[in-house]
């Protein structure tokens, strides 16, 4: 039985918002002293907007956050650092080009005379400290960048026990850490329990969770939905929890009767980020893609795309072999693909409306070399109004447009290529709800029209109400395939993504 | 009207035309048609380079070699001259153009073949260019005797009261017009340099895109050694040494952004004749060579701020869309 504590940090009642997009609402969490809580929940529930709030990168719009029972502003990442809040994750905020005690004592570096830097008293201050936590074998004037992102995750622990910190925020440590580096870094998070700080660990493998957690807290399209001890509550459970919702929002999909094979993928590999990739498509089907963030899903389509180049494997369209090593070729062999990172590389922000339209085009609208204007702009319009694209003109640059706006004007350029096989990867993430049902009601016309899609997606409403079959992929490798029926339950897909056996 | 206010150009152009009335209020006669006409000859060269640093720049890159290449060409049609002066001056003029090509693709190569910063060929090549003018020159000058009088009269011929000199950029120019905003090149130049990773993913070569805007560049370069050669009628190791940073001053001074995507005919040329007003102005209103280093300069740091603060508008526009996505 555990003797009722308080908090060491309790935030209540926080809503924040983004034009468009309520990513917290009324959201709470407590962490207590000497023990591990974890935040569970799917991609776009609200965990990291939830993090950006703890470490003062976001102002909640509402709501109140207590350390030690005492109410606090945290009006910077600087504030927060302050408050004894710190944060570890695979970015961490650290300096390559700087010594190991360089990085733990950046801000508050202990001083000798004339305030210059008392370098001996740094590094044997350094050399404790890491000696502490079990990284005696992390020299403090190694340079940063030689050390392995284990030891950085040591060395950025190390940097919150040199300011006493009294919470630890771990957001997804494990993700890029071996086997072993994994147990090493549970070791020193029972080490840091022990010592009474308070810590919150995010991560998305439940056998992680229930290793290292005491408690949890599960989030779910920006609110709380549950909250209580792990070892009184099963996989099952949180899991019901992550997913309860009722599928009740209304997806347009139609029913196609699928056409004939548009595309196959066999034994398609890549050295280090997928193996064995095998699937086929049918003109007029969308083919949804499930699995976790990092799960490989991005990957095999930019390679599809001609991106990335396979180590193996063989790409067929309508049954004869396509060879592609660019984009370029990828769109002549009617292969498209609109990106999940609209800004960096969907959109060509800066550039007007039509001109982002006809870039792939502009072999179609140009006569003996020469780009006609009038030809782009008739091209441009037709797009933009089947897509329902609402603008002032289509001179606007795109970079002032909403991002649905801007989704809408990427899947218009390759609509203008008259493409095969579409593919759209996260193709709702982070724009409004009107401009989700307009691109969801989009992708179902055009699949009626006999377009293959693919559909990435990590949002299990979107790709149960939208796809026709459903891969998921763990670890960079399919490890199911279903047939979106009634019988399908979001459990199925959660679990196959997770790697949870059912008899668990 | 309202749309062609707002553009810098614009503005650039107001400040050209009040840079020319305040020098003929000191000195009379400034502003008469054939004093501008000078200054427009004067400025051809600039203008003509810093269209093809603009194409450079566009993509996100620099070319620091434009000089020495310029330099190195016109040394290898002088000392063609100078060796058969009956080899016509035409061909000259190809052969120069030729030359900076290849010295362009020589850039260009490294830059998308081995991925090398532009800013570190180029700045390789500059030294290199200059060192072979030295080698193929046996460090002779070649002198303003040696010339063949067709070499040096196919920049000075009058056509339509202006000199041939000054023609040749204007054919340039529309040739830029039309290459920039009618051609499916000149629209790559702008997409890869506002955006290479989506430039990327529509499609576009990146890396073939910049060696494309070197070769122009290089292009451009050669052909203008042909035009420095016979104007001043010199060929040497030093002609043009460290004009390269004329060119990007003019490019600057014409809002072309050196973070890339953005830039316009009209500002690469108005930069080149803001320069070329301001050298011709100076000496004529007494003001010491001194003044003229410290007001282009003065100019371009000014151009730079006022580019700067447009982007940073923009820049938040873009954060905040980035903010509502997370």
């Amino acid at each position: 039985m555990i003797i009722p504590k308080e908090p060491k940090v309790e935030l209540s009642g926080i809503s924040k918002s983004f034009p468009g997009v309520r990513a917290l609402h009324k959201v709470g969490l407590r962490l207590y002293p000497g023990e591990v809580t974890a935040l569970i929940g799917e991609n776009g529930a609200g965990k990291s907007t939830l993090v950006k709030t703890m470490t003062g990168i976001y102002q909640p719009d509402e709501g109140e956050i207590r350390i030690s029972g005492k109410p606090v502003v945290l009006s910077s990442p600087h504030a927060a650092f302050q408050a004894g809040i710190t944060a570890i994750h695979q970015e961490t905020v650290l300096f390559d080009e700087l010594s190991v005690a360089e990085n733990i004592f950046l801000g508050h570096a202990p001083r000798a005379a004339f305030g210059l830097i008392d370098w001996r008293g740094m590094n044997a201050r350094a050399r404790t400290l890491l000696a502490e936590i079990g990284a005696g074998h992390i020299a403090p004037d190694t340079k940063l960048k030689d050390l392995s992102i284990a030891n950085k995750h040591l060395v950025a622990v190390a940097r919150a026990l040199s300011v006493n910190a009294e919470v630890v925020i771990m957001d997804e440590p494990t993700a890029a850490l071996s086997y072993k580096e994994i147990q090493d870094l549970f070791d020193l998070i029972d080490f840091l329990k022990s010592q009474g700080k308070a810590i919150l660990f995010i991560s998305h493998k439940f056998d992680e969770i229930y290793r290292i957690a005491d408690r949890y807290t599960v989030f779910r399209d920006g609110e709380m939905v549950g909250e209580g001890l792990l070892k009184d509550t099963s996989q099952q459970e949180i899991v019901r929890m992550m997913v309860g919702r009722s599928v009740d929002q209304v997806f347009p999909k139609k029913q196609v009767t699928p056409g004939d094979e548009v595309l196959k993928v066999v034994g398609y590999c890549h050295p280090t980020e997928f193996a064995d990739i095998g699937f086929s498509l049918r003109a007029g089907e969308i083919l949804g893609f499930y699995g976790l963030v990092g799960a490989g899903r991005s990957e095999v389509m930019q390679s599809l795309f001609g991106i990335t180049k396979p180590s193996k494997g063989a790409v067929r369209i309508d049954g004869e072999v396509a060879v592609i090593r660019s984009p370029a070729q990828a769109v002549d062999k009617g292969i498209v693909y609109v990106p999940e990172d609209r800004g960096k590389q969907g959109a060509v922000t800066g550039l007007p409306i039509f001109q982002n339209v006809t870039l792939a085009s502009l072999k179609k609208t140009s006569r003996h070399g020469f780009l006609r204007l009038a030809e782009e702009f008739k091209l441009a319009r037709e797009y933009t109004e089947r897509l329902d694209l609402r603008a002032a003109s289509l001179d606007q640059n795109v970079g002032n447009l909403s991002g649905g706006n801007q989704q809408k004007v990427v899947i218009a350029k390759w609509l203008a290529t008259k493409p095969r096989v579409i593919i759209l990867d996260e193709p709702t993430k982070g724009i409004d709800i009107g401009s989700k049902a307009a691109v969801h009601e989009f992708m179902s016309e055009l699949a009626s029209q006999g377009l293959a899609v693919i559909m990435v997606s990590s949002e299990l409403p979107e790709i149960m109400g939208m796809s026709d079959r459903i891969i998921v992929m763990r670890e960079g490798r399919i490890v199911s395939e279903f047939e979106n029926n009634a019988g399908l339950k979001p459990e199925m897909l959660v679990r196959a993504a997770a790697g949870i056996g059912e008899a668990a | 009207m309202s749309a062609i206010v707002k553009m810098r150009e614009f503005w650039l152009a107001v400040l050209i035309a009040a840079l020319v009335f305040a020098a003929n209020l000191r000195a009379p006669g400034f502003a008469s048609p054939s004093r501008l006409a000078g200054i427009v000859e004067d400025s051809s060269i600039l203008m003509i380079l810093a269209l093809g640093q603009m194409v450079v720049i566009l993509t996100r890159s620099i070319d620091l070699s434009m000089a020495s290449n310029l330099a190195l060409s016109g040394m290898i049609v002088a000392l063609i001259n100078q060796a058969a002066p009956g080899i016509p001056v035409p061909m000259l003029m190809a052969v120069a153009a030729f030359s900076g090509l290849l010295l362009g693709a020589l850039n260009g190569v490294f830059i998308w073949g081995l991925g090398i910063p532009a800013i570190v060929v180029t700045l390789g090549s500059l030294t290199i260019y200059r060192g072979v003018i030295f080698l193929i020159a046996g460090g002779q000058w070649v002198n303003a005797d040696a010339f063949s009088p067709s070499f040096i009269a196919f920049t000075r011929i009058e056509v339509l009261g202006l000199p041939l000199l000054v023609w040749y950029a204007v054919v340039i120019v529309v040739a830029f017009v039309v290459l920039m905003s009618r051609t499916a090149l000149g629209r790559s130049f702008y997409a890869v340099g506002v955006n290479p990773t989506a430039a990327v993913y529509a499609g576009i070569n990146v890396g073939r895109t910049m060696f494309l805007a070197f070769c122009i560049s290089g292009l451009l370069s050669g052909f203008c050694g042909y035009l420095w050669v016979s104007r001043y009628v010199i060929g040497s190791v030093e002609v043009a040494r460290g004009y390269e940073l004329t060119v990007v001053a003019a490019c600057v001074i014409g809002g072309i952004s050196i973070s890339g995507g953005v830039g316009t005919v009209a500002g690469a040329v108005l930069g080149a004749l803001f320069l070329g007003v301001i050298n011709g102005a100076l000496p004529v209103i007494n003001i010491s060579p001194f003044w003229q280093m410290a007001i282009s300069g003065a100019a371009i740091i000014l151009a730079v701020v006022l580019n700067g603060r447009g982007a940073k508008r923009s820049q938040r526009l873009i954060l905040r869309t980035a903010e509502a996505s997370a």
